[in-house]
């Protein structure tokens, strides 16, 4: 069964089992290696995309449960790597690894987008889903608030 | 870039593999594959090598080979700011190409915090000799004297005659000189980018998605492979049904793995590989295998009885590792005597990245591996042992590593994805999931430590026994491994830095059931965590200020070294003239970082601060915390400040970023890591049951110093971790008056 959906801004019909994962899908399937595996279960965030502007944990939602809405993976947050969280992750050398950190700034992202000048208490709500091992949590929260700055 | 454009670096790096000596002029493949005959395309890709580790293109470009895996501390950032600095190459004009694993390049194994501690020289040379080579190309173009001319700004200058070249220009007749084999370091004071907080190389990478890991690599006609394991470490396949998994979408074949060895080494630990068109299809299929195991030797493992096993082995007299003055003399003399015991669990390294490897094996049986590894060359001798080929069949090509924190060390997922390529006849990419990763590595080791000291009517300490007492890593590699032994005990026992009289160190017993492995800072962990605990003891029973009584214990400045006390100790395979045991720089850590904290200042009703500093991989570490409990009675740590002395900094934002990470590191197994296990198995399986700190319990800031030194460099990635335990823990008492002397605190209420 062929499943549609927006990726990215594109148009694209997967033929895949209706209960694969989103994640699976946009790595096996579509090719984008960008959204991480990190637990399989909802618990690390590494998978997070938005999906109609929502951040989601691909690696537990079903690719069926994303037909006919957008999907926008860290490919696709900005066109040339420029987002204000992006940006602002450069800024101050935010990654260790680098690794939880597609899934960092898509949460990141889709949390600027709804509170634009978010406090210290909503970032712990916003970020607490996504673990990084190497610890770059202090940073993480700077740069959201960089973030914040540069937006307004 | 092309995959063209890779697949010619590839071979730059094997043709320059080919000379001998390690010092070479090689034409790059690239330009060696042009179209006969001369013309702009075959121009543009000449270049030349001064050495492994500096290839200059006619195009200016300098490429710097990193010969170490990059798995978040920042080395292929910090490792061409060394080449490109001594060369007076410029930033913007330099690429990073990772290595793949050969031993021309010596050591790679990207562990012990050795990356800047052991190759400085190395790295400084490969770039001043680099320099020093165009340099003479420009004096034989100009025919000018060599010393007249000067490296700047990537490009070489003739002040007398205003002429200057750049590098690029160079190369041509750089191409028909001998490269020198050693040159002139620059001073420290014209350093432009050592001691720099450069921006890392792959920021936009990381930031855009564009960053390649091991589990990213795709090659056409791949398999994807998920393997179900037994439960207890050793096991093996009593039977199996595939009959469902192989009617799973997308599965196309089962095959049982071969049977695990003892010890483990880094070989193939048996278990059913479900290969598929997917990831998703491959788990799918394993799910659906019905398998009986035979659980083997260690089926019956028990960590809750080993749990009393070990402290029973600790705390009976073990073999003496380190004996100064007599403690049994003293004993009976002491005014107060105090003993403790101290138990940490196993734990998990749990990169966010769980091992993966894609294998292909060549129409001339040959394999090639993309790999998320810390040691491509040992995964090269393990995937070559695996298929029975010669080591220089095997090529490791090194991806990006998504933390590794000494599970990537270990090639066993590797050799997984080779033996599967070979048996398949397809690419195929093994991906463990995180339950394979938490239950089926190679574990932090169990410890239990004794201490007994006793202090004299002054409260000073006159006395101090320690045993330690754990699984040793050596069980991995040796069936003999009974307890505690070799490099194991470098690491916080022997290079005890209290100025006691009387002082015994003992090693234990204990027999391993798990795979035993390394995790960022090893025994430092546990070593630290019992001997900071316990002397944070020793300074409340003698009624003292814990920072003041540390630095008491310390004593004064002076180089320690253990082989006075009859200790056969190795300082992390370097020289102690190099690398003292200096006890003033410990003491500088213990002010320093106190004065950071404010220590002695009013605080919060209901906080503590604690303190512990502690020397590993040649670097002084101090740390404070502060905690208190809240009405929930859970442990919240609001502050946490640092101090690192390790000598020469190449990148001090790299430092700081270690330190930050090496506090939320060490918070995880505090507050709440720990492995057990049952009927042989590991217990724990993913974030939920084996939880690490998230943004809302991690400290908003965690506030490094770094101490200003130009002694030699000592290590980054791990010194940060082992003063955080016993620095919460020691908070913790001073908030609350009671003692915890086991981890992690989740066993206590207390996350």
């Amino acid at each position: 069964m062929a499943i549609e959906f927006e990726l990215n801004g594109d148009a694209v019909s997967l033929n895949v089992e209706s209960d694969m994962p989103l994640l699976w899908a946009i790595r096996d399937i579509s090719g984008l290696t960008g959204t991480k595996f990190g637990c399989g279960k909802a618990l690390c965030g590494a998978c997070t995309v938005h999906v109609d502007g929502q951040p989601m944990r691909s690696c537990s939602l079903p690719v069926a449960a994303v037909a006919g809405r957008a999907v926008t993976t860290i490919e696709g947050l900005s066109e040339t790597g420029d987002h204000p969280v992006q940006q602002a992750w450069r800024e101050l050398n935010v990654p260790q690894c680098g690794y939880c950190q597609s899934g960092q700034i898509m949460s990141a992202a889709a949390l600027l987008a709804r509170t634009p000048n978010p406090s210290d208490d909503d970032i712990d709500t916003a970020m607490s889903g996504n673990i990084c091992r190497c610890g770059t949590y202090p940073r993480i929260r700077k740069a959201i608030h960089r973030a914040a700055e540069g937006k307004s | 870039m092309s995959q063209l454009r890779k697949i010619s670096r590839r071979e730059f790096l094997k043709k320059t593999g080919q000379a001998s000596g390690g010092l070479v002029f090689a034409v790059t493949f690239a330009s060696a594959c042009q179209p006969a005959g001369p013309g702009p395309a075959a121009k543009a890709a000449a270049s030349i090598a001064p050495n492994l580790y500096v290839n200059v293109r006619n195009d200016g470009v300098v490429e710097i080979v990193c010969h170490r895996s990059e798995m978040g501390q920042g080395i292929r950032t910090c490792l061409p700011q060394i080449i490109a600095d001594e060369m007076e190459a410029s930033w913007d004009r330099i690429e990073v190409i990772q290595a793949q694993g050969h031993e021309k390049y010596g050591d790679q194994n990207t562990d012990g915090s050795t990356s800047i501690r052991k190759h400085f020289d190395l790295l400084r040379n490969a770039g001043a000799t680099a320099r020093e080579m165009m340099i003479m190309a420009a004096a034989t173009m100009w025919d000018v004297p060599a010393g007249e001319c000067v490296a700047r700004e990537h490009a070489v200058h003739h002040e007398a005659s205003s002429r200057s070249a750049g590098f690029g220009d160079l190369v041509d007749t750089a191409e028909k000189l001998a490269a020198p084999e050693k040159a002139e370091f620059k001073s420290r004071q014209d350093y432009r980018f050592i001691g720099k907080s450069m921006d890392l190389i792959d920021g936009h990478a990381y930031t855009t998605g564009s960053a390649m890991y091991g589990i990213d690599t795709v090659l056409p006609d791949m398999l994807y492979a998920s393997i179900e394991r037994c439960p207890a470490f050793g096991g093996s396949v009593a039977s199996l049904d595939d009959s469902a998994a192989l009617a799973v979408s997308g599965v196309s074949q089962v095959l049982r793995m071969p049977d695990p060895t003892a010890p483990a080494f880094f070989n193939i630990q048996g278990g059913i590989a479900v290969l598929a068109s997917n990831t998703w299809s491959a788990e799918q299929g394993r799910k659906a295998l019905v398998i009986d195991w035979d659980r083997g030797a260690n089926g019956d493992y028990d960590s809750a009885s080993y749990r009393e096993s070990l402290i029973e082995s600790a705390s009976a007299p073990g073999t003496a590792v380190l004996t100064r003055g007599d403690i049994d003399a003293v004993a009976g003399r002491a005014d107060q005597t105090h003993e403790a015991v101290y138990y940490a669990p196993h734990l998990s390294q749990a990169p966010m990245e769980p091992p993966a490897a894609v294998a292909r094996i060549n129409d001339d049986g040959s394999c090639e591996i993309w790999a998320c590894t810390q040691d491509p060359q040992t995964a090269r001798q393990t995937v070559a042992a695996t298929l029975g080929l010669e080591k220089e069949q095997v090529t490791v090509n090194v991806t990006l590593l998504g933390g590794g924190f000494g599970r990537k060390s270990k090639p066993d997922f590797i050799a997984e994805a080779a033996w599967l390529a070979k048996e398949t006849g397809r690419p195929v990419k093994v991906s463990w999931t995180r339950e394979d990763d938490i239950r089926h590595g190679y574990l932090h080791s169990v410890s239990a430590q004794y201490f007994q000291a006793g202090l004299d009517a002054d409260g000073k300490a006159t006395n101090w026994l320690q045993r330690t007492s754990f699984p040793s890593i050596m069980s991995t590699f040796s069936p003999d491994a009974t307890g505690p032994g070799g490099f194991e005990l470098d690491l916080g026992l022997l290079d005890n830095p209290y100025d006691i009289p009387n002082m015994r160190l003992e090693t234990c017993d204990a027999k391993a059931h798990l795979r035993i492995g390394w995790l960022r800072s090893v025994c430092n962990v546990f070593h630290a965590f019992g001997a900071s605990g316990f002397a944070d003891e020793l300074a409340h029973l003698a009624g003292e200020d814990p920072k003041d009584y540390l630095l008491k214990l310390i004593g004064p400045a002076r180089k320690i070294d253990p082989a006075d006390d009859d200790a056969k100790y190795t300082n992390y395979g370097q020289s102690l003239e190099q690398h003292p045991i200096d006890t003033g720089r410990l003491s500088a850590i213990v002010e320093k970082v106190a004065e950071m904290a404010g220590w002695g200042r009013e605080l919060p009703e209901g906080h503590g601060l604690g303190i512990a500093v502690h020397r590993s991989f040649l670097s002084y570490v101090g740390a404070v915390a502060e905690v208190s409990v809240g009405e929930d009675g859970k442990l919240t740590v609001h502050d946490m400040w640092t101090a690192i002395d390790a000598g020469t900094i190449i990148n001090p934002d790299r430092v700081t970023a270690q330190m930050e990470g090496a506090g939320i590191f060490g918070m995880s197994l505090t507050m709440h890591g720990e492995i057990t296990a049952k009927d042989g198995g590991v217990v724990q399986g993913n974030f939920d049951t084996y939880p690490l700190v998230r943004m809302n319990e991690s400290p908003h800031e965690i506030h490094v110093h770094i101490m200003e030194s130009d002694a030699p460099p000592g290590g980054v990635g791990e010194p940060g971790v082992p003063p955080i335990a016993p620095a919460i823990v020691n908070a913790y008492f001073a908030a609350s008056g009671n003692r915890i002397r086991e981890l992690p605190l989740r066993n206590s209420g207390l996350a």
